[in-house]
């Protein structure tokens, strides 16, 4: 009975808050418990009470499809997935050994050994994108670390240090070194006096003598302090020869020859930040895990070629891929999470407003090349586990996989993942080209292996694949403004879903919001109708 | 209607990284919402993208048309700018394309973008888009009078609409 009594738990609270004020008022009051953060998810909708025969259509089978399609079916309503593809997933796309990837132009097969594999597309989940751990919870998805920041990785600039890759740490350790100097002595010259109280430039004297590890001349220079960070010349050690040697910093010039903020900076966003996950074997387990519950609803190689709507339900006419038959699926409702890019295409009645909005929407283009290699020589010979080495060339990194540290035998190296100009430039190649490319490029981080130790490799460029013609919706400040209401707005029976009607664009998470937005706005105006 | 480039107008710290020279850029801050940046990467790409980081930045694009065309346009159009894909998610072809007929049409959707191609300011000088038009129109048409600077000036300066897209990707 003593229980009784107690004060009630955090989590009694935050259900009694929920019960009496509802999803909002229970996501402030986690957000001020220091629970929620910004992804807007507050848990899965609760749609309830479908009325008996009620249908929906829903166009695509990636994240956004099948995650309405499983909420939907929950709901009561009868529920079809169309989608194009031999397979369910979109761009939750995950290749393996004995894969083929089709792209425009291109055949390849995929080489790789059992259990290695490349995500093309989604490879990282930040711990803030609820609704993805969410829907990995419940479908039973293995999660494992993402390696994200890694201090031993290696940063690659043409025109810095004669082209030699450096230690992020070093660079990042170098630049709080030489930043707290100059301000130290701008401080001590009086420079700031104006800006800073005295009290206040004593406090930021002490913050760049210990952020920096300045010395007691308030100077960066050579030391074992700084050397405790940035590493050793002999590194500690037993015995006759225990004592570490300190290495030499870079100079304030080389340093910034580095451009070492810039990564820095990325590292520093929110969807960039640790902790970060993967689903274990691969991105592809979740559209798998959803596929387990709704594949019975996916209408696999099925090519929509008209959409019409009236007062009473929904048409899509489609064609088979496979037998080339042609038909027709009808619903009361649908939820169309069919790519811009295509979806501009398509013959679907929907208002002037919206299909202007869909033409509004370019998607950037992106190219992945995972390279297969012998052993994994960048954790025997560099100490490197996971994380990313940068550079300014078309390949923009390589990434280490977080997964199977230690194993002997090969391992799938991430070759190559630009955006921009770098991406077009690998995209335009042969898918051999590619290869060739990012062994050359790559080669500056780990000269003596990275060709010796290569088996295969496999590629896949965004704008190339024939299901969606580029990686994913670019929206500016404009657009928004003029277009992104018009987009998301239910149109008499249809609504559209996906990463491009949500502001967490090329995200999982974005895809998902969207979608349970989608449903929920679908599911009143059903009960309303 | 509100043009998409116009996020880059007079926005400070465009730097110029692809070789536009002073008086271009002058020129270039001069037109009407239209600014080139040398970042190798679309600018503002929306909230929160996943991307690789630090972009490429030594990956440099020649001012020669056809080296453009290949190591930028090809990406979708293909190596014989006849596009590709099946009907329903066409990539436009650029060889024996009528509407490049009109110099001014492929200028348009290279400083806007249509449909899902996206613009090119961001990537591409004013230099080599006129390049990259004049070889489009030429090699792989029958086009021969070049597209010039001037020329990305007076449609950038007249700021016309998106040609209509009902027959995007045909």
């Amino acid at each position: 009975m003593i229980e009784n009594f107690s004060a009630p738990t955090r989590r009694d609270l935050l259900s009694l808050i929920g019960k009496v004020g509802g999803g909002a008022a229970l996501y402030q009051a986690m957000t001020a418990l220091g629970h929620a953060t910004e992804s807007q998810f507050t848990g899965p909708p609760k749609l309830t009470g479908a009325r008996p025969g009620a249908s929906v259509l829903v166009l695509g089978g990636g994240l956004a499809g099948m995650s309405a399609a499983y909420e939907l079916t929950k709901a009561g309503y009868k529920v079809q997935v169309l989608e194009f593809q031999g397979r369910a997933g979109g761009r939750n796309y995950t290749l393996h050994g004995g894969d083929t990837v089709t792209e425009i132009g291109s055949t390849q097969k995929v080489g790789f050994a059992p259990g290695n594999y490349l995500n093309p597309g989604p490879w990282r989940i930040p711990y803030h994108h609820r609704t993805v751990l969410h829907y990995c919870k419940q479908l039973g998805v293995e999660l494992e670390p993402f390696s994200q920041i890694n201090h031993n990785a290696l940063v690659h600039h043409k025109n810095a240090f004669g082209g030699k890759p450096q230690h992020f740490r070093d660079m990042m350790v170098d630049f709080k070194g030489h930043v707290s100097e100059l301000l130290g002595k701008a401080l001590n010259a009086g420079a700031l006096d104006q800006q800073v109280t005295a009290e206040d430039k004593e406090k930021l004297l002490e913050a760049m003598r210990e952020w920096g590890v300045l010395d007691k001349n308030m100077t960066y220079s050579k030391s074992m302090a700084v050397a405790d960070q940035r590493g050793y010349e002999r590194a500690p050690g037993g015995g006759v020869n225990g004592a570490p040697i300190p290495n030499d910093p870079a100079s304030l010039s080389d340093m910034l020859s580095g451009k070492v903020w810039q990564q820095m900076g990325f590292y520093a966003e929110y969807v960039m930040q640790t902790t970060m996950f993967q689903p274990k074997g691969g991105m592809d387990q979740i559209g798998k895990a959803f596929f387990k519950h709704v594949g019975k609803l996916v209408r696999l190689n099925t090519k929509v070629t008209k959409v019409t709507q009236d007062d009473k339900g929904v048409t899509a006419t489609w064609q088979d891929a496979v037998t080339g038959a042609v038909g027709e699926s009808k619903a009361d409702f649908m939820v169309c999470t069919i790519p811009a890019t295509v979806l501009n295409q398509l013959d679907i009645q929907l208002s002037p407003e919206k299909k202007a909005a869909i033409r509004a929407l370019p998607y950037g283009n992106s190219v992945k090349i995972g390279l297969e290699m012998k052993r994994r020589f960048w954790e025997t010979d560099y100490a490197i586990y996971g994380g990313h080495s940068f550079t300014d060339q078309a390949i923009s990194l390589i990434s280490y996989p977080s997964a199977g540290f230690f194993k002997e035998g090969p391992a799938v190296l991430l070759g190559a993942y630009p955006f921009g100009a770098g991406a077009y430039q690998l995209a335009g190649m042969t898918p051999e080209k590619r290869i060739e490319a990012a062994l050359a490029q790559g080669s500056v981080f780990h000269p003596a292996e990275y060709r010796a130790e290569f088996l295969s490799g496999a590629s896949v460029a965004w704008s190339r694949m024939p299901w969606i013609l580029g990686c994913c919706a670019t929206w500016t400040e404009e657009s928004r403004a003029a277009h992104y209401q018009n987009l998301v707005s239910m149109e008499n029976r249809i609504v559209l879903a996906g990463e491009h009607c949500s502001y967490y664009g090329c995200w999982q998470e974005g895809a998902l919001l969207s979608s349970l937005d989608a449903v929920t706005r679908l599911h009143q105006r059903a009960l309303a109708a | 209607m509100i043009s998409r480039i116009s996020r880059n107008f007079l926005k400070p710290g465009n730097k110029n990284e692809n070789g536009m020279g002073k008086k271009t850029r002058i020129a270039a801050l001069a037109l009407a919402g239209i600014t080139f940046a040398g970042a190798a990467t679309l600018s503002s790409p929306g909230f929160a993208q996943d991307r690789p980081g630090p972009g490429a930045e030594a990956v440099q694009v020649s001012d020669e048309g056809k080296e453009v065309y290949e190591t930028i346009c090809q990406a979708c159009h293909m190596a014989d700018a006849k596009g590709g894909g099946e009907s329903g998610a066409m990539i436009p072809a650029l060889a024996g394309n009528k509407n490049l007929a009109d110099k001014d049409y492929p200028t348009i959707i290279l400083l806007k973008g249509r449909g899902g191609m996206p613009w090119f300011t961001d990537i591409l000088t004013k230099q080599q888009i006129a390049s990259v038009i004049t070889y489009v129109r030429g090699h792989f048409n029958d086009y021969h009078d070049p597209v010039t600077v001037a020329d990305i000036d007076r449609v950038g300066s007249a700021n016309p609409p998106v040609p209509e897209c009902n027959t995007c990707g045909h």
